[in-house]
């Protein structure tokens, strides 16, 4: 199985990337133990340079996480023609015990190196590089997690096997490995819309006094974790629904596909870098507390907040179209109005 | 906002300014690099639309045979076996098919004999495949005689040629009215190759197939769910041996756009000293660099995919035929049907700028931290 | 507006060949003045020059900028700084072959996100300024070496600095095209800018519109007036 183009890249992205964070873990332990702003020896100024070679390879990763992330997706999709009973990726991943923690890990890994380049930007606006010592060691925690990430991937794909005909002597059902099942456990539709609309409006209530006040971008950070959390499980248990118009077909995946206009990325791309950038207002404004981050802290931390909000609403109003355009319905009109308008900003 | 986009900009206006500066080495490096994404490209699309041909052949085929087994090997089957079969609930319709492999020491290549049903082929005569034409330069009304079982004489007269288009499989077709294949052969009349049965339920054919195999346990039974598996997963691991063998390539590319990086001439390492020095920062330089790697990167993937395209699906791909799809004589000339794949542009985009920019992201950075007061002396 | 206070920059630092360029120099070098450093060669002109104008960071010692200590800055705020304080014109004056003098004169505001039209007026009117509008599209290794070096001012220029930094800015002119520069160096002082440089030749040491020399060897200062 593991010779499958796809795959192939994937095990490469993935080996890849953890080597280059891996490859830093050295320096920044040298960083934790000798860093001195204030020293001009050219042992010091090696250490600054080095600092543009780590913060350039994590954007490297963190484009490359992403990309790989799609293509995961896209690929367990593709090969769900290799497994009885599988009918989309959902049914891929389920192949064995390793495909959705592989598939979480990966989301794991995108926010925090995320995060990380927000801790990177927020830092080197600070003429003492304030945060250099937090930088690096969420470096030390990061290179383990993307190796975890790395493995679990790997453990998924050898686990792979696809129900072929062996060569001579045709064994009816092969299945050997019946997929368990092509569904999620879901929450009721209207349950799990209502708990959107509360999740999004809370994050704008939110965010708008972080925007005006300045304080609060902890909490934030926090909603918006919650707010992706809903999201995902809204995706599953309502909006795909209505993008299908098939009461019973709850995948998260499908949506991506050009059968249905790839609206999917829409939806993803809006919520993840929401989510993300959310995260990352809440670490900017816990970096405000260093004396050089005073005036650049609250600004990204602005900026982080503002862009956040901006794709939950996005995300927000694209789920509205994709009810409001779908031939499908779940919930009576009258009571789906009653619960909406509050998710719209 | 709009400082940064100005900048972007500014930066991207240079960037393609010292690529034109440095004609040669910029096309040297875009020869290479689309080259590989050319290999690469025709590969995977190649073998993409092969898969995708053999799958809508597949389609037309029955959902269930049945073969009898002797002593674990494939036998003629009984026409009394229909009848079992049409017993099973959910059977829509059974019915025996015959085929078989010629040899015609004519043309040293192997036929492949089917009796159609629909529509029928008069006895005599006989319709035949692309590659059949070429091989005997058969034309309609042309006679073909072959050497039966029992060493008489069977012709015949062809009839007409199965048209190029439905490809890949129809190519060393060989269609005979029943008679005429029995009378080659000497299969006696009630017995057959194989039964086709279809269903009228798609989801139920595993159900029926272990009723029939219940019913009739001489037999083994293959679903085409199966033989599409099977397809599949052997195409796509021919295409991945394919592509790890071409790993070589990639690794040496690699190799090369670090080489080629970090070859800084003493030109380049002077005017990013001179930048350096005149105001920018290491990361407007590293930017730069990176600027320059990606419009090198998206202009070789976008010719190197072209051509890749135009290769396969305009010239027959004939770099990769023999590779790819086996049987030597009589293999089909025939246009692929072009299907773009969005899963294979991605992973093909994985396998070239994936290792191009991390080749190149510590020669870069090399070259982008010298020091500022260097161009003083 | 720059003071320096026990200045000390060594190279190869650590190694067998470490070797301290400057040994503990202690300056101020006034606002609005022309201050030209003097010395035989080797004896760290160039090296100070790097110090005041944020080109490199002093091994020890403090570098004052009005009230500031950029002493200690990392290269991203010391660049930032040097940028829009600082312009320089080198003594192989580096402008970079293959592309047009303007572009030169334009190449230090790239990472500052001007508007490009913008960028390209106020290069324009200064390459004017400097008479050099003529050779505006000649390619900057065609410029004979007057012109070469009114192109690298103009690109000092373009970000307008408070201070111009020159090293050996007369080395590789004749008398009369080194009177010109000094020609130059009067009107950037007459619009108010800070002018300092390195130089050995009496020419420029002993022109009216220098302010102060300071004198230096073994990296050492000896003498200032
Ligand atoms: N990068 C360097 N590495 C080692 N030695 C250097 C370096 N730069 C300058 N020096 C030494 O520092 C001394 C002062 O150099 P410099 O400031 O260029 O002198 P000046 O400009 O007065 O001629 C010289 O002896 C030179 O050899
Ligand atoms: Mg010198």
């Amino acid at each position: 199985m593991v010779f499958q183009p796809a795959i192939i890249a994937l095990l490469l992205a993935s080996m890849v990337g953890t080597l280059m964070v891996a490859a830093s873990v050295p320096f920044a332990v040298g960083v934790l133990r000798r860093w001195n702003t204030a020293s001009g020896s050219e042992a010091q100024l090696e250490m600054e340079k080095r600092t543009y070679l780590v913060s350039t390879l994590l954007v490297v990763v963190l484009v490359s996480e992403l990309a790989s992330l799609v293509l995961f997706v896209f690929n367990a999709d593709r090969m769900s023609s290799l497994f009885v009973g599988a009918m989309c990726a959902v049914g891929t991943l389920n192949v064995n015990e390793f495909g959705f923690p592989a598939l979480y890990l990966k989301m794991v890994v995108f926010f925090a190196a995320s995060v990380w380049l927000v801790l990177n930007h927020v830092d080197s606006r600070g003429y003492d590089y304030p945060l250099v010592r937090v930088k690096y060691g969420a470096l030390l925690v990061l290179a383990p997690l993307m190796a975890g990430a790395a493995g679990v991937q790997l453990a998924y794909f050898l686990g792979l096997r696809a129900d072929v005909i062996a060569s001579c002597c045709s064994t009816l059902f092969s299945g050997n490995t019946q997929v368990t099942s092509d569904k999620l456990a879901t929450m009721a539709p209207e349950a799990a819309l209502a708990a959107l609309t509360l999740a999004l409006a809370a994050v704008l209530v939110l965010g708008r006094r972080v925007l005006s006040s300045g304080k609060g971008a902890i909490v934030y950070a926090l909603a918006s974790g919650l707010a992706f959390v809903v999201a995902l499980e809204a995706v599953v248990a309502a909006i795909s629904v209505y993008i299908y118009e098939m009461p019973q077909h709850h995948c998260p995946f499908c949506i991506l596909k050009g059968e249905y206009g790839h609206v999917g990325y829409a939806l993803y791309l809006s919520l993840f870098a929401a989510t993300a950038l959310g995260l990352g207002g809440g670490v900017a404004a816990l970096s405000a507390r260093a004396s050089s981050l005073a005036e650049a802290g609250p600004r990204i931390m602005r900026r982080c907040v503002g862009a956040s909000m901006a794709g939950f609403a996005l995300f927000a109003a694209v789920t509205v179209w994709l009810i409001l355009r779908s031939h499908l319905i779940l919930i009576e009109p009258e009571r789906l109005l009653s619960i909406l308008p509050g998710g719209q900003p | 906002m709009r400082v940064w986009l100005n900048k972007q900009r500014n930066l991207l206006d240079f960037s393609l300014s010292s690529l034109s500066r440095r004609r040669g080495k910029t096309l040297g490096m875009l020869t290479v690099y689309t080259s590989i994404v050319f290999v690469l490209a025709s590969v995977m699309l190649f073998s993409h639309a092969i898969r995708r041909e053999a799958a809508t052949v597949l389609a037309k085929s029955p959902e269930v045979l049945v073969q009898r087994m002797v002593a674990g090997r494939h036998d003629l089957i009984p026409a009394r076996h229909l009848d079992a079969i049409r017993g099973v609930r959910g059977v829509q319709s059974a019915e025996g098919r015959l085929w078989g492999y010629l040899f015609d020491p004519a043309a040293a290549a192997n036929y492949t004999l089917m009796v159609p049903t629909n529509p029928r082929i008069e006895p005599g005569k006989v319709v035949i495949g692309d590659g059949v034409v070429r091989v005997r330069n058969a034309d309609p009304g042309d006679l073909m005689s072959f050497r039966a079982h029992d060493g008489s004489l069977v012709q015949f007269k062809v009839d007409h040629a199965i048209s190029r288009e439905s490809a890949l499989v129809s190519a060393d077709l060989f269609l005979v009215a029943e008679e005429d294949f029995r009378r080659l052969f000497g299969i006696p009349a009630g017995m057959f190759t194989d039964l086709a049965v279809s269903v009228r339920n798609p989801r139920e054919v595993g159900k029926i197939a272990e009723k029939i195999d219940a019913a009739l346990p001489d037999t083994r039974i293959v679903l085409r769910d199966e033989i599409l598996r099977t397809y599949e997963s052997v195409f796509d691991w021919r295409e991945g041996m394919l592509l790890v063998l071409l790993a070589g390539s990639i690794l040496a590319f690699a190799i090369f756009s670090w080489e080629k990086a970090s070859g800084l001439s003493a030109e380049e390492r002077r005017e990013i000293g001179i930048l350096k020095a005149v105001g920018w920062e290491t990361g407007d330089v590293i930017l730069l660099k990176m600027l320059e790697g990606l419009v090198v990167s998206l202009s070789a993937f976008l010719v190197g995919y072209l051509l890749a395209y135009a290769h396969v699906f305009h010239l027959g791909a004939g770099l990769f035929e023999p590779v790819l799809k086996g049987w030597a004589v009589l293999y089909p000339k025939y246009r692929l049907t072009p299907f773009v794949d969005e899963l294979q542009v991605a992973t093909l985009f994985f396998f070239t700028v994936f290792p191009y920019t991390v080749a190149t992201v510590v020669p870069i950075w090399r070259a982008a931290i010298v020091d500022p007061d260097q161009v003083m002396r | 507006m720059i003071h320096l206070s026990d200045v000390r920059k060594a190279f190869n630092q650590g190694k067998a060949n470490e070797f301290w360029a400057l040994k503990g120099i202690d300056l101020s070098v006034r606002a609005g003045k022309v201050t030209v450093f003097r010395g035989p060669s080797g004896s760290g002109k160039t090296t100070l020059l790097t110090l005041v104008g944020c080109l490199a960071r002093p091994t020890s010692g403090r570098v004052r900028l009005r009230d500031r200590d950029i002493s200690g800055l990392p290269e991203r705020f010391l660049t930032d700084i040097r940028r829009s304080t600082f312009g320089f014109v080198f003594q192989q004056f580096n402008l970079l072959k293959g592309i047009s003098a303007v572009e030169n004169v334009m190449i230090p505001a790239y990472p500052l996100g001007r508007d490009r039209n913008e960028l390209s007026e106020r290069a324009h009117a200064l390459m004017a300024s400097l008479d050099i509008a003529a050779k505006a599209h000649s390619n900057a290794e065609w410029l004979s070496g007057g012109e070469a070096q009114r192109v690298a001012i103009a690109r000092a220029l373009i970000n307008d600095p408070e201070v111009v930094i020159a090293d050996e800015p007369t080395a590789n002119l004749d008398s009369e095209r080194s009177r010109q520069f000094l020609g130059i160096v009067e009107t950037l002082k007459a619009s108010g800018k800070t002018v300092l440089m390195t130089s050995h030749d009496p020419l420029v040491c002993d022109t009216a519109v220098v302010d102060h020399v300071v004198s230096l060897r073994d990296g050492q200062l000896v003498e200032s007036r």
